[in-house]
């Protein structure tokens, strides 16, 4: 079942040193479309700075990206806003614009970014928030919702960018055990519709059933990399394996 | 005794149109302030290092140099020099809006540090520019924040407008000393003044507070 | 550039009315936070009546301005018979309108002691005394630094009222000079260099303090 298709994102060589500290030290991978790579390794890894830089959030210092072929210039405001627009992010934290409802979460940047006109956003957003379950909660500010709630909004918010790729940074290790399940149900289904996704979590059971590829990342490069069973199958003598087993004794596991 | 309530009683419709000139001047100034005080604010934060070094330049001159020394440079000195001809009434305003303007540049300021980088994260990831995400983002949480520091500021403009008395402003001063030095009843004509002052002073803290309470975030605690 | 001018006429009498502005200000200053800090306890530990009285005059002299105030001492107190030369006049109205102000920060100080405080130097047997001096005088000076210390900044410069209600300081001798020979902008610009150089040292010095008296994690919410 191999394809030929170039990647849809490619990222090579991606360093970034913060605070005097290498954080990444060459760091290099593809994506192709529908594939849902999972990024796994212990704090400090260097997996949240990785994903911040493939959008330039925080500007690596050297590397380079390219989407579907073409290389972001991201010196160049335009064609680097343009670009973050086809890459949606979900972050630890959620994020939601404090002073905005859902629904405004969700149409704002269909407004200020893509110039919709008002009543086409709201429609769009409403109809994002129903397919992550909360369109009865659409008129509530964040500070009214729970944390899983939040951050199911802030994956509807990024979704309705329609985006080509999705980087989701620990989406569920800021949640009170209970609330986890709802939001890896709503990643489950966009793994299962074909979005294509880079996701750092701690959840490997997750991993186990949905990655296409593994990677392992310890102290700013990528160790290991491969498909779940080479990596964290019990039979396997991997660091990923190390790694995993020691976080079962922490974590409950949620699938 | 007697005479005094009624020397107070005759002057206060003139009183109280003094005290129309000195809501103006205080609507004014508070207004400039807030225009000028947004933009220094965000230049502060989001600017390069020459803007942030030109606006504490501006800060510090307007913060450390007395208000009624700024008045008489102003009205007596610069604006004379450059050729702008105001009245006592319009370069009260002006300086008293410039010097305002520095004060909410710095509340504004601190307002917009004390928001979480988070917000200025996802409005970036979701592809915003720097100015939409200030004018969206930014500065609807930053200006409702800074609502209390901004009250405080008019207190302090209100009283510092009396001082538009020395260039010859027709406003609460001005009039009751008019008023005083006539009838030589200065003691309850300055009382008079200074309820006036606390009246004005009174009824925008409240209008503020109702403010606040208007455009407060729904169960957020900042 | 007339340098005579400045060296002969405008340095020498800005230099005099300097030395009246640190007249005034050093003795209101000192005297206002005394008196702040009297009406700023008071206020949180005092009588109800007392407190009410003494919220009342914190009231009135934060809301009614500084100018008002002098002019009452100044014009107004002879309708009753008493005469105040126009430097008592403004030293008074400095010390009332200050010590005001102080009390709002000494009280806010006071106010943020926890009363977990209390109860543990309680516990431990101290004083009513031992209490106030070695447990909450400390932490609330620290609380209460920032704001007294802006005051006195701010008395600083509202030093400069003064000659309004005839007192001759540092801003008075440069209006004179100014109105006698029309050099409007190069006198004030220099009396705003005066009074910059003044509030930035006490700046700094009170920057230093601030330092000076820091615990290590005090203050945060």
């Amino acid at each position: 079942m191999t394809v030929q298709k170039p990647p849809i994102l490619r990222v090579e060589n991606i360093c970034k040193a913060l605070g005097g500290k290498e954080i990444l030290k060459s760091v290099s991978f593809s994506l192709n479309k529908g594939e849902l790579k999972v990024l796994i390794g212990p704090s400090g890894a260097g997996k949240s700075t990785l994903l911040q830089c493939i959008n330039f959030l925080i500007p690596p210092d050297k590397g380079h990206v390219w989407l579907e072929g073409v290389e972001v210039q991201s010196r160049r405001k335009r064609d680097l806003y343009a670009f973050r627009q086809q890459v949606g992010m979900i972050f630890q934290d959620f994020n939601l614009f404090d002073h905005l409802n859902a629904l405004e979460n969700v149409a704002i940047a269909l407004r200020k970014v893509k110039k919709m006109h008002r009543p086409e956003a709201r429609d769009r957003a409403v109809a994002e928030l129903e397919q992550v379950g909360l369109g009865d909660k659409k008129h509530l500010y964040p500070a009214e919702l729970s944390g899983g709630q939040k951050q199911r909004v802030s994956i509807a918010r990024a979704l309705a960018m329609d985006p080509k790729i999705m980087l989701l940074d620990e989406p569920t290790s800021a949640l009170d055990p209970e609330l986890i399940g709802e939001v890896l149900s709503v990643i489950r289904d966009l793994a299962r519709g074909g979005m294509t996704m880079i996701l750092a979590t701690h959840q490997i059971g997750f991993t186990r059933s949905l990655a296409d590829e593994v990677l392992f990342m310890e102290h700013g490069i990528i160790i290991e990399q491969g498909s779940p069973e080479e990596l964290l199958s019990p039979k396997a003598c991997t660091r990923s394996r190390d790694f995993c087993s020691r976080l079962n004794d922490l974590y409950t596991e949620n699938e | 005794m007697y005479e005094a309530l009624a020397a107070v009683l005759e002057a206060l419709p003139y009183l109280l149109k003094g005290a129309l000139a000195t809501s103006g001047i205080v609507i004014g100034a508070m207004g400039l302030g807030l225009v000028l005080g947004i933009h220094m604010a965000v230049g502060q934060v989001f600017g390069n290092f020459i803007i942030r070094r030109l606006i504490g330049l501006y800060v510090w001159f307007f913060r450390g140099v007395p208000v009624l020394v700024l008045l008489f440079l102003f009205y007596f000195g610069l604006f004379a020099l450059i050729g702008l001809n105001l009245s006592a009434f319009a370069a009260s305003t002006l300086v008293l809006g410039m010097t305002t303007a520095a004060y909410q540049s710095q509340i504004f300021r601190g307002a917009i540090l004390s928001l979480p980088r988070g917000q200025l994260q996802a409005a970036r990831a979701l592809g915003m520019s720097d100015i939409k995400t200030i004018v969206n983002i930014i500065l609807p949480q930053a200006l409702r924040f800074s609502i209390p520091g901004w009250s405080n500021e008019y207190s302090i403009i209100l009283k510092d407008s009396a001082l538009a008395f020395v260039l010859g402003t027709s406003e609460i001063m001005a009039r009751s000393h008019f008023v005083a030095s006539r009838t030589y009843h200065y003691l309850p004509l300055y009382i008079t003044a200074g309820c006036l002052y606390f009246f004005l002073t009174w009824i925008g803290v409240r209008a503020l507070l109702k403010l606040e309470a208007k455009v407060r975030i729904p169960g957020y605690s900042h | 550039m007339d340098t005579a001018f400045y060296s002969t006429q405008l340095i020498p009498a800005l230099n005099r009315g300097l030395v009246m502005s640190v007249k005034l200000i050093i003795p209101s200053g000192l005297i206002g936070l005394m008196l702040g800090i009297v009406i700023g306890t008071l206020r949180t530990f005092g009588h109800p009546f007392i407190r009410k009285a003494a919220n009342a005059y914190a009231t009135v002299f934060r809301g009614t301005p500084l100018v008002v105030q002098l002019f009452l001492l100044y014009f107004g107190l002879p309708n009753l018979g008493i005469y105040l030369d126009a430097y008592t006049a403004a030293v008074f109205g400095f010390i009332l309108c200050s010590g005001a102000y102080h009390s709002e920060y000494i009280r806010g100080g006071l106010l943020s002691i926890k009363k977990g405080q209390l109860l543990a130097a309680q516990a431990m047997g101290f004083s009513m005394f031992k209490t106030m001096s070695s447990i909450i005088v400390p932490q609330a000076l620290r609380r209460a630094l920032p704001g007294c210390g802006n005051e006195i900044i701010y008395l600083i410069k509202y030093s400069s009222l003064a000659y309004i209600i005839t007192c001759i300081e540092l801003t008075g001798e440069g209006k004179i000079i100014a109105t006698r020979t029309f050099r409007y902008t190069e006198v004030f610009l220099v009396i705003g260099f005066y009074y910059l150089v003044l509030v930035t040292i006490a700046s700094f010095i009170l920057q230093k303090l601030e330092e000076k008296f820091k615990i290590p994690g005090f203050g945060k919410a």
